[in-house]
């Protein structure tokens, strides 16, 4: 059995960093795994631009952040195999991959970096009932279809979820002939990046229909209609306010989900609300020797913070790898308070001499006005304004290391409203 | 000049063209759809049931009881997946015990082997993830979980494969009788000296166009939930609950598949055509299951499905000739259809037999294998298959860990999936977690490279299920 140093599952963005930065770092033997028929991950698809503004101060098509990487990945000799599906993981750090060209074949690694991305929530899973026609997709799954396969899937669109996903898709319907009669939101404000809704609606004259969702899809064999409601304050739909808009295509765009199946072979903890694996401030999981990065920790928002956060895996595979890996520092658990959908990092050990760890969150709800109060134990330890949050982007706090250092206590966030001080 | 039409390739159009295919006569199965197992087979709770509600001196009770004990032999022929994982039927209180002993007795009045009642303490040790509130249940070991359509495209397969025509997107229009039957149907004339009308919903329409009406279909809708693959299964056997006038109850049950069936109702509709879910039959159906399993992960629902039975307006299986001899109704075949087709075709063949004395082919091959599942085989297996078409070794449903190698096989054998969802229900590919988010184009690039037939063409299921409308940058 061929034996890698360290071999990274996933050749998307996450995936390629945490590769890079592990060469960068002194790891000769890496092996990168890629499913699809080109690395690049899921900004092969990406046709629109706005990435690389953190990491390159330029604004990229998703295709062009990718290259950056791959072409660093060639300059540096990397291997990589790309149409082969890994379906098995250990936590002896066993890999079982399959391909046309070579089969089926085992592998072992000394230390492993989970890249796998995320997945679409589906229909099925938002329970919307009627019939089950031709004509509905996943927004990214029309995204493929369009963009690198070249057909397009309808002429009359209604897109549910006010997600980036869906806001993207709802221009290039457009752009591609299509009429989007609107992109719908459950609540009261669109989901997605406010530079979207302007770049992607108001621009093209795409209503953004607010607190409306989808209860029903007609249509024999294609779709021919669906039943959209209004809903209220707490999300409940409210009856009578049914009305049927004839469409011939329905796309969901109705959250991601992190991709976790191998991670889940490997026994590897995963976090029930970011539906990722439990890392530490090295992007360590609980299985030794094995780290994960990018969409399948938790879903981001912007690329540029997937490469630095897959950057910080590839170097802390590397430092374990060169037996570099040192003692906890501390145990520090995160803990989401009031108003904070997740934490990631989920634990804090201080192994490596960082003088600062950052933690990564999302808010449960909008808010103007506002400051994380962030506590160790019944500690303030600091606390951070912010005019507006919203679910839809990341937060980052940064904290210095040493006040984390000897402790257990947790670390917990919350958002308080900030009485005009 | 067939000697034999059969209006219907569901599962029991498909069992008695099998069996039929063992005699020396020319047998056409004829189907409106493109493909087979389109209607009631389609969409059931995939039951073996193991016979005991039946009422005993019905065609019900008889066939229900034989067909059961069919199941391991056939399903062994034909490599279709069957598991005997026994039932339960739950009483929630004593009355509902005493519904349990008159099942118990109805059982033993069928011959149903093994039934017993078992206690509270008992069921709990055998399903820990029951309603702890559970009092009894009436364990039947004979009953099983079936794929009904893997089940109906191996009959058509292996009569096919017998020397029987299957006529698909063939509808029938119009049947007179002179001498023999000429039957119109949209695609031309099909002329038979006998015809087996096993129609569906649609019996009784196809029996009207030839006989005096005698018998009405109703359309009974059935929902249901279907959840995902859980690391540990939440149910070992199939969970019933007490019936009342409207039917068995809600079902919580593990499919052969390995996921979660959750359903059905009843109700009865109109448009024969009509196979939508409705928000609140869902929701009665998910509130009705939570008595079996009180926290049923509802969060880990994929999707949700409604299928029609074919209800007789005499409640019981319509398998006679009609006053217009040599037309042989098999009509109404509700619950418990799926578990007496075998012993239906059985009985339908030796009534086809009294007519035409026809014999026994000398080569009739029994034996169907399936499309080998290759992350199920061993190592070896897996090696040879993969040295055979390197294919074998492309993942390209990632949720149910399919190859290229098994949808190609799906394709090009007799009777090869033609559509997205003729994949789907040959070698899974879409019923999985993603519902074919990640697999659903790769698939239309196989089936449009495989058949040579533009990708564009390529539907989802039904004829008219386009998926794609055009090319991008396309100059109108």
């Amino acid at each position: 059995m061929k034996h890698y140093q360290l071999v990274v599952v996933g050749g998307g963005p996450a995936g390629l960093a945490a590769a890079i930065e592990a060469r960068k770092n002194g790891v000769e033997d890496i092996l990168v795994i890629e499913r699809d028929k080109e690395l690049g991950g899921i900004l092969q698809q990406c046709i629109h631009n706005g990435f690389g503004l953190q990491m390159f101060k330029e604004e990229l098509t998703g295709p062009e952040y990718a290259e950056r990487y791959i072409v660093k990945l060639e300059e540096l000799d990397i291997p990589y195999k790309v149409d082969t599906m890994v379906v098995d993981i250990t936590e002896e750090k066993i890999i079982s991959y399959m391909s046309e060209k070579e089969g089926f074949v085992t592998i072992s690694a000394s230390a492993i970096v989970l890249a796998m991305g995320c997945r679409e929530r589906t229909r099925g899973a938002v329970n919307i009932s009627g019939s089950r026609p031709s004509g509905v997709y996943n927004a990214g799954m029309a995204q493929l279809l369009i963009n690198t396969e070249g057909f397009n899937i309808g002429k009359k669109v209604i897109i549910l979820g006010s997600g980036d996903i869906g806001l993207i898709m709802a221009r290039r319907l457009t752009l591609e002939g299509a009429e989007v009669v609107g992109v719908l939101a459950r609540g009261g404000y669109a989901a997605g990046l406010a530079r979207n809704v302007v770049q992607c609606l108001d621009d093209f004259d795409i209503p953004l229909m607010l607190r409306k969702t989808i209860i029903k899809i007609n249509g024999k064999e294609r779709v021919e209609s669906v039943v959209v409601v209004d809903m209220d304050d707490k999300k409940q739909p409210i009856p009578g306010s049914e009305q049927t808009i004839e469409c011939d295509t329905v796309l969901f765009s109705v959250g991601l989900i992190p991709e976790n199946e191998l991670s889940e072979k490997a026994h590897i903890k995963l976090d029930n609300r970011t539906k990722g694996p439990i890392v530490d401030d090295t992007m360590a999981t609980d299985v030794d020797g094995i780290f994960a990065c990018g969409n399948v920790v938790h879903v981001h928002d912007i690329v540029d913070y997937v490469s630095f956060e897959s950057e910080k895996a590839g170097r802390s595979a590397a430092n374990y790898i060169q037996g570099k890996r040192g003692q906890s520092k501390t145990k520090v658990f995160t803990k989401p308070g009031k108003g904070i959908g997740y934490i990631v990092p989920q634990e804090i050990q201080l192994v490596h001499d960082e003088k600062t760890v950052e933690i990564f969150m999302r808010v449960r709800s909008q808010a103007n006005g506002v400051k994380f109060v962030v506590k160790l134990g019944n500690d303030v330890i600091r606390e951070v304004k912010k005019n507006h949050v919203t679910p839809s982007e990341m937060e980052k706090v940064v904290i210095a290391s040493k006040v984390l250092e000897g402790t257990d206590q947790p670390l917990s966030v919350e958002v308080v409203e900030v009485s005009n001080e | 000049m067939y000697d034999i039409a059969i209006i219907g390739a569901g599962v029991i159009g498909a069992s008695i063209a099998r069996e039929l295919s063992r005699y020396k006569l020319k047998v056409a199965l004829i189907e409106k759809e493109n493909d087979v197992s389109m209607g009631t087979t389609k969409a059931n709770s995939a039951i073996i049931h193991a016979g005991y509600d039946a009422l005993p001196n019905t065609n019900k009770g008889k066939f229900n009881a034989l067909g059961n004990a069919m199941f391991d032999d056939l399903c062994k022929e034909l490599d279709v997946p069957f598991k005997r994982v026994g039932s339960y039927v739950l009483a929630f209180s004593h009355e509902e015990v005493r519904t349990l002993e008159e099942l118990l007795q109805r059982g033993i009045d069928n011959q149903i082997p093994n039934m017993a009642i078992v206690d509270r303490e008992e069921l709990l040790k055998r399903e820990p993830n029951l309603n702890p509130e559970v009092v009894a249940g009436l364990y039947a070991p004979t009953a099983g979980i079936i794929g009904p359509w893997e089940l109906t495209i191996a009959l058509a397969e292996n009569a096919v494969d017998n020397g029987v025509d299957l006529l698909l997107n063939h509808e029938v229009l119009a049947i007179d009788k002179k001498v023999h039957f000429n039957i119109e149907t949209n695609q031309g004339l099909i002329e038979a000296k006998l015809v087996i009308n096993c129609a569906g919903v649609y019996a009784d329409q196809i029996h009207n166009m030839i006989a005096k009406e005698s018998f009405k279909i109703s359309a009974w809708k059935g929902q249901y939930y279907l959840l995902d693959k859980m690391t540990k299964p939440l149910l070992t056997s199939i969970m019933f609950q007490c019936p009342t006038e409207k039917g068995k109850g809600v079902l919580v049950l593990p499919t052969v598949h390995g996921n979660t069936l959750i359903g059905p109702d009843s109700e009865l509709f109109d448009d024969k055509d009509d196979v939508e879910t409705d928000s609140q039959n869902l929701e009665f159906i998910k509130d009705k299951a939570y008595k079996t399993v009180v926290d049923l992960p509802m969060n880990r629902v994929i999707t949700s499905f409604a299928g029609l039975r074919a209800k007789p307006s005499n409640h019981d299986f319509i398998i006679e000739e009609t006053e217009v001899k040599d037309f042989i109704d098999v009509a109404g075949i509700e619950s418990p259809g799926l578990s007496s087709a075998p012993a239906i075709a059985l009985y339908v063949k030796d009534m086809v037999l009294d007519k035409m004395h026809v014999e026994e082919k000398s080569d009739f091959n029994p034996i169907r294998k399936a499309v080998p599942h290759f992350m199920d085989l061993s190592d070896e297996d897996k090696k040879t298959l993969i040295a055979k078409d390197a294919r074998y070794g492309r993942i390209i449903c990632r949720c149910e860990l399919i190859t290229e190698g098994e949808i190609i096989d799906a394709i090009k054998r007799p009777l090869g999936a033609t559509t997205v969802d003729g994949v789907k229900r040959r070698v899974r590919p879409g019923m999985g977690r993603c519902q074919g988010g990640f697999c659903g184009s790769k698939v239309m690039e196989i089936i449009s490279r495989e058949l040579k037939k533009d990708i564009k063409s390529i539907v989802k299921d039904k004829n008219k299920s386009y998926i794609i409308t055009g090319e991008t940058k396309e100059v109108h």
